[in-house]
Parts: C-alpha cells; structure tokens; sequence
C-alpha cells in the first residue's frame, strides 16, 4: 500500500513539474505590428519541402495576430494539388509546377510563388571530383557512369542516393536534369531531404541531389556546369536546376487566408525565405 | 438474488461485446484493404504485380517480384542468425543459469523488446551500416540486406528467447527428473528430451520472430536502402549478394503512401494485400507442421 502512494506522489509530482515548464512561448505583442481585428483558421498541407518554411512562416504570423490558428501538415506535392483543389485544405503546397493535366482537372487553381528553390548536387566531403556537368549527372543518375574515374576522380564506385518515387524534389530533379532518361534502380532512396543528406554525409562515395534549404557543411555542395550553386545564381538564372515552391488557393484567396499570403509574399515573409536558405521572389 | 444476476449476465454481454469489437475491426481493416487494392488486381493484373520486377509507377510499371524476395531474404538471414541465438539465451535461462543471473538477464532481454523499431534503425544507420560498409567490395555502401537482416536479428531475439523459455518451463519437471535419475547428462536432458517435449511451443517461437520480421518496417527503410531490385551479387563472389540494397514489402508502402495517388496508391494497398497473404501461408503452414509434430 505504501509503495501504491509513493507512487502516485511521484507520478503527481513528474505531472506538476510537466506542467510548471514553460509549454507556451509568449506571443509577440508589439502593439504596432498586430493587424487588428484577424482571426480565423487556416490549414495548410502538401509538399515536405515547403512544410519547415509554412511551419516557421505560420508561427510569426501566429505570433502577430492571435487570434488566428494556422496548422501545417505535410503529405508531398501532390496532396498539397488535391487538398487546395478539393477544399480539404485553404492552401496547398507544392514544390514542383503544376503539371497540365492538374490545371485541366483543376481549372480553379491560383497559383501563389513563394519562393524558389535550387537543386544542388551533393557528395562525400571526401570525394575528389570539384565538379559536373549536367550530363555527367544525368549519366551518374542513370547508371552510365558508374566510377568516379570516369568523371576525373578516384577509382571508386559511384553510391547514388536519391528521393523515392513521387517526391517532389525527385520529380523536379527528373524533369530538369534527367529528362527522359530513368534514375538507375541501384540507387538508395531515402524518405527526406534530411535523410538523404545524412547518408550522402556518411557514405564515402555517395551523390545525391539536395534542396538549397537542406545544405550543410556535412556535405560537398558541387558547381553545376561550372555554376557554384548560391542564391545569387540560383536568383538571377545561370544556375540550371530552379524550382518554384507555390502555396495553391481554390480561386482568389479571402480573408484570413489572404492575409496569410500578402504576409508570406511581403518583407517579413521574404525574409524568412531566405533565413531558411531558399530565393525569394521578391 | 435478481440483481446480483442482472450485473453477471451485463459482464458477459460486456466481455462478449470487447471480443467481438476486435474480430469487427480485423475485418473492417481486411475488407478496407481489399477493397482499395481492387483497382490495382483490375487494371494492372495479378500476373503482372507478382512476376514482374520493375517497380516504376510513373512509367505505370508496378511489379512487387523484387520486394516479395526482399522481404524473403531479409526474414530468412534473421532468422537464420537470430534463431540460433535466441535458443542458447532461451536455454541458459531455462536451465543453465543461477537465479540472480536469470533475473538480470531476462530483464535485459526484455528490455530489448521494448525499444521503438525507430532507434533500432538509428542505430542500424549510424554504427551498423558503417562497420558494414568496411568490408571491401565496390559498389559496397552499407545499406542493404546484411545490415537489414543483423538489425531485423537482434529485434527477434526478445520475442524467441521469452517463448521459448516459457516453453521448456512447461515441460513437467517428471521428464527431466526421469532423464537425469536414468544417468543422462544435464546437457543430454536438454537435448534429447526437454527441447523435444517444448517442440511445439518453440515453434510458436519461430512463428513469432517470422511474423515480427516481415512485418518491420521502419528500421528496415533506414538501413536496407529502399532500392527495387532483384538481389544480385555486387562481383563475382556470390556471398556479395548480401550487400546489394533491396525494399520490403511493408517499406514500399510506407515510402510511397505519402506522395501515392490513384492507381498507384491501390498498389501499395495491393502491396498490403500480398503481405497479409504472405503471413497468413507463414502461419498457416507453421500450423500445419504443429499439428504434425503433435502427431507424430
């Protein structure tokens, strides 16, 4: 019986300082910015790559006004299509154009730009090569150039990483730099950006592609066709593999949802834009 | 007197009602998968789906072939590496070591079971696949069946070694006494008398650690690298066949759901319906072999 006690005390006690933990981070009332007035509920889904910066753009606009409830989920692009199409969601992500045949079904569709986004060829900080041209890597992603040699590095077989079928960054990837040719059945998929950087980090040998936003100093980023792949190239166009990340309304955005997008493509949401490593586009 | 029978005749209709809500939802979860997968049987054919190995949905090519051997493969090298491991613990338990050992160990064992498959692959990925990736064979990189099967190893071994050694507990303590009083070693006891009465329930064992390992799916994604292929030796040495990559079954849904629509996204519930199949030969044929045994 004592021991019963003991426990609930103890159990008590683990719920008490549990709840005495600062849960809630205080919102930001600085009087001028909060626009008076806006509340409502927004529900954002769709696209992995877009997902950290809706989160972190939700968050401050949260922050501003809080009376309005923003939740983002992900999915993959094509969830974030459906979701803005169908109306289960006020806004749909996508890390990839919209594709004809989306725009047909979907003639109601707004597109919004938010920001662009570069595909950088990632390697092991180990690897030799200093860089590739676009066909090199669509002949390493394909399975023509299987050795590190062939490209002017050391004789070592080539590990190519790659996102799983539907991805977003796969398919963007696919259509900018592979084109018809298919990426080689060899290769590791990975589920995320995160994941796939992680083994591209840890495997000597190993190439993968990586959004700007997932870039590190865990691996080597490579020039493209003799272009450092930077924001500043990515924005004025010399480097090849670009990418628009879109919020999708269903017709012109109303309300607390279209307050939500002038933030995102305003200053503020700008600026986040480029804190999270992507190119804005304004 | 009325009461007291009203509330026994309440509990039983209560317990009845918890037990049927369990086969409602098995077959709830089993009609909601046939039905989704239905399209994928319709359009693309059994045929297609289980003979063909190309798996390309945006080519609108939907073979599993490759990860039915996949699954196959990873199972089998676990088993063949974590059974044998399993029954030495489940036996030194058993029978070998003294009381306080016991404890200790059993709790360790079980303690093994309790860690989340997701930190298995962690750790799979972060010190399993580079040791892995040591052995020098090129076009080696770690990820693929051996690091799968040594992780899907260590996770069956909790599952085998309890069952196990509840199983020789309950062979009644008159067989060992008869073996030992006929001059039989401890270790021929074991052998020849206390495995064989604990047979069936060590194959209920087996059962088990099957059933868990084709079944993992998160740690498999992490460490076995995802890719459809047939497994093939990475040179002519056929023991390099081990570390080709290869995708499970239930790590093909769990990729692609995310991102699946339409035709694609019934495949993966194909998918499910191929692996429900698959368990259920697995179960059914260790039946069968229970059965015999207990014949016999």
């Amino acid at each position: 019986m004592r021991r019963f006690v003991l426990g609930i005390a103890l159990i008590a006690s683990l719920l008490l300082a549990a709840c005495a933990s600062p849960a809630a981070s205080p919102a930001s009332t600085d009087g001028e910015d909060v626009a008076a007035g806006l509340s409502g509920s927004i529900s954002i889904t769709g696209s992995t790559t877009v997902q950290p910066l809706a989160e972190k753009m939700a968050e401050d606009f949260m922050a501003k006004n809080p009376d309005v409830e923003i939740e983002v989920t992900g999915g993959g692009s094509s969830v974030g299509v459906k979701a803005a199409a169908q109306g289960t969601a006020d806004i749909g992500n996508a890390s990839r154009e919209i594709k004809p045949e989306e725009l047909a079904e979907f003639p109601n569709l707004k597109v919004h730009v938010i920001a662009r986004d570069g595909i950088a060829i990632a390697v092991h900080p180990d690897t030799a090569v200093s860089g590739l041209t676009v066909e090199q890597v669509r002949d390493i992603f394909s399975g023509k150039i299987t050795n590190w040699n062939e490209v002017g590095g050391a004789d070592a077989a080539i590990i190519v990483v790659s996102r799983e079928e539907g991805s977003g960054t796969r398919d963007a990837f696919q259509e900018m730099v592979m084109g018809d040719a298919l990426i080689t059945e060899n290769a590791i998929l990975q589920q995320s950006n995160g994941a796939l950087r992680t083994t591209v980090a840890n495997t000597p040998n190993s190439i993968a592609y990586l959004s700007f936003g997932y870039l590190d100093e865990s691996v080597k980023v490579l020039p493209l066709g003799g272009v450092e792949a930077t924001e500043e190239n990515a924005s004025n166009g010399t480097y090849p593999v670009v990418r628009p990340l879109n919020m999708l309304t269903n017709g012109e955005p109303q309300g607390v949802v279209k307050a939500f997008l002038d933030f995102v493509l305003g200053p503020e949401g700008q600026a986040i834009v480029r804190a999270e490593g992507y190119i804005p586009v304004k | 007197m009325q009461r007291r029978y009203r509330i026994d005749k309440g509990i039983k209709y209560l317990l009845f009602f918890s037990a049927i809500v369990s086969i409602i939802i098995v077959f709830l979860i089993f009609f909601f998968i046939f039905q989704s997968s239905l399209p994928a049987f319709q359009q693309i054919g059994l045929r297609n789906i289980l003979l063909e190995t190309t798996w390309r949905p945006t080519n609108g090519q939907y073979g599993i072939l490759a990860m039915i051997v996949g699954s196959v493969m990873v199972t089998f090298m676990a088993i063949v590496m974590g059974v044998p491991l399993a029954l030495g613990a489940a036996i030194f338990l058993a029978e070998v070591a003294p009381r306080a050992v016991q404890n200790v160990f059993r709790s360790a064992i079980q303690l093994l079971a309790g860690i989340p498959s997701v930190v298995y692959g962690l750790f799979g990925m972060v010190v399993l696949v580079p040791i892995v990736r040591r052995i020098p064979v090129p076009g080696n990189s770690g990820y693929g069946l051996l690091s799968a099967a040594i992780v899907l190893a260590v996770m069956i071994l909790p599952t085998i070694t309890s069952v196990t050694e509840d199983a020789l507990r309950a062979v009644p303590r008159s067989y060992k006494e008869a073996s030992l009083a006929l001059g039989a070693t401890h270790w021929q006891t074991i052998i020849h008398v206390m495995i064989p009465a604990a047979k069936s329930g060590i194959i209920a064992a087996l059962i088990l650690g099957v059933g868990r390992a084709i079944g993992e799916t998160m740690a498999m994604i992490m460490v076995i690298g995802n890719s459809v292929i047939m497994p093939t030796p990475l040179t002519d040495n056929p023991l390099t066949i081990f570390l080709r990559q290869a995708r499970t079954l239930t790590g093909n849904i769990a990729v692609e759901i995310n991102y699946a629509t339409g035709l694609h996204e019934s495949m993966l519930f194909a998918t499910g319906v191929v692996l429900f199949i698959l368990i259920m030969i697995i179960n059914a044929s260790a039946h069968l072999i229970l059965r015999n045994g207990e014949r016999s």
